[in-house]
């Protein structure tokens, strides 16, 4: 599970690479601006330029490619079924017809624009947060004064998933260690039941557990981050550099009309 | 009250769901420099005795005095959780920070101490545990007996004045008993220890009480 989540555990930080130097704050709000610019994007030309751009960064952050080609592809699996789907049920010209339905040539544009955009976001994430130890991440959103309730369920999130992914293994080992095979039986499928709810069962009694050590040590409901220092002129080049590169990119979508 | 009365149970009554009385008119005392040894069967209600000590569960009745405090509500509590230590028997539940410094720092830096003033405090704790080096690591990446370690200094960090040990041997190998055994015996603060090892408590205890039938009744070997 560590292998997947999107952030690296501190003690594994590649030292070296460039844009880990930043600051976290100049960090997270350039890939929010990005991924906000791509979305509202209505020409092909622009969008084709930010993920251009947004590969030419990620290799500038030297990431870890296998683990970021991974994470991609997970995103990528996740959208697939989507973007089979949408050429069959946008209107418009249609392209081809498969079993009585029409595929229309808008609906294939409105897919590859949304798998374009989708991915040009990912690599903008990997690019900038991807090699961001989470504490660093907690410290820019709290230093960018984004909700506490956020940061602190980011931090959970991070501390805790893998936690129910052990829980769920060990679980599944003892039935395995019982002689359990997962088959499409009315047995398999009760028995799936019973882990998850086990599982969540679990999860709950945990959660109480944990905000208990917590208010033990003086927990009031939010957590506290060591402060970020004053952004250096690094940081500043860096911010400047990124709107023009966003100016240029607005540019090229006001002067290229949508396609369709 | 004598005033080196740390924590004073009176009359601690305590049921689930009003079905299953775990405590009956409980009494307890733990006196300063005392490392109380707490044993009894599975299930007779020692962790949820720790809990009503530190608020986490209300009794149905009876007082709960700790430090001089009579502590009722939530808030008289949250007052003394500073100054009481207690170490969970799942490490997991209590190290919830992603590294160990930002852990054991956690708890100074909610009873208010500086930025700086508590990443001193957790350096100088983890050094004094034999964990120097150990600020970077990820805390659910460390091992079972570093996890333990860890999770009592975060407990020390705060500079607690009682201690209460929910199983503290459980799944550690020799070594790091053996390591854990010395380090309570030149911890100041008094104690109480749940455990079942009578080995271990043998070595570090003052004396010992058994919790049976809802009562906390002396068990010192004669």
């Amino acid at each position: 599970m560590t292998k997947n989540s999107i952030l690296t555990p501190a003690g594994k930080l590649t030292a070296g690479n460039r844009t880990d130097k930043l600051d976290p704050r100049v960090r997270i709000t350039a890939t929010i601006i990005l991924a906000i610019t791509v979305v509202s994007f209505a020409s092909w030309q622009a969008v084709t330029a930010t993920i251009i751009l947004a590969l030419f960064m990620m290799a500038f952050s030297e990431p870890d490619w296998r683990k970021s080609l991974h994470r991609i592809l997970a995103m990528d699996g996740f959208i697939v079924a989507t973007l089979i789907l949408l050429p069959f049920t946008y209107p418009g010209d249609v392209m081809f017809t498969l079993w009585g339905f029409d595929a229309s040539w808008q609906g294939l544009y409105r897919a590859v624009m949304i798998a374009l955009k989708a991915n040009a976001v990912m690599c903008g994430i990997i690019a900038f947060l991807g090699n961001m130890s989470s504490t660093e991440l907690g410290r820019g959103m709290t230093g960018l004064y984004l909700p506490i309730k956020l940061t602190t369920l980011m931090m959970f999130t991070v501390r805790y998933i893998d936690v129910l992914h052990h829980e769920y293994l060990r679980l599944r080992q003892s039935m395995r260690a019982r002689a359990f095979r997962l088959k499409t039986s009315r047995h398999s499928w009760k028995m799936i039941g019973y882990l998850v709810g086990m599982l969540l069962v679990r999860a709950h009694e945990r959660s109480e557990r944990i905000i208990w050590a917590m208010k033990c040590r003086g927990f009031h409901g939010h957590y506290h981050f060591a402060r970020l220092p004053r952004l250096s002129r690094r940081d500043f080049l860096f911010g400047l550099a990124m709107l023009a590169v966003w100016a240029a990119l607005i540019t090229l979508e006001v002067l290229c009309p949508p396609m369709i | 009250m004598p005033a080196d009365d740390l924590i004073e149970l009176r009359d601690i009554c305590f049921s689930f769901n009003n079905t299953r009385s775990i405590l009956d008119h409980a009494d307890f005392d733990l006196r300063r420099g005392e490392r109380v040894a707490l044993t009894g069967p599975n299930g007779a209600g020692k962790t949820t005795l720790f809990h009503i000590i530190m608020g986490l569960r209300k009794a149905d009745r009876g007082t709960v005095r700790i430090l001089q405090n009579t502590c009722a509500s939530e808030q008289d509590f949250a007052a003394i959780r500073g100054r009481t230590g207690l170490l969970f028997q799942d490490s997991d539940d209590q190290l919830f920070c992603p590294t160990v410094m930002e852990d054991v720092a956690f708890g100074p830096l909610n009873l208010g101490a500086s930025d700086a003033d508590a990443l001193e405090i957790s350096r100088k704790t983890l050094h004094d545990l034999g964990l120097s080096g150990f600020e970077n690591r990820i805390t659910h990446h460390l091992s079972g007996g570093e996890k333990r370690l860890v999770a009592l200094a975060t407990v020390l960090a705060m500079q607690p004045e009682i201690l209460l040990l929910d199983e503290p041997t459980t799944g550690l190998d020799q070594d790091v008993e053996i390591r854990l055994i010395k380090i309570l015996q030149n911890l100041p603060q008094a104690m109480v220890i749940i455990s079942h090892d009578h080995a271990f408590l043998k070595q570090v205890a003052t004396r010992q009480i058994r919790l049976q039938n809802g009562k906390l009744v002396s068990d010192t070997p004669q």
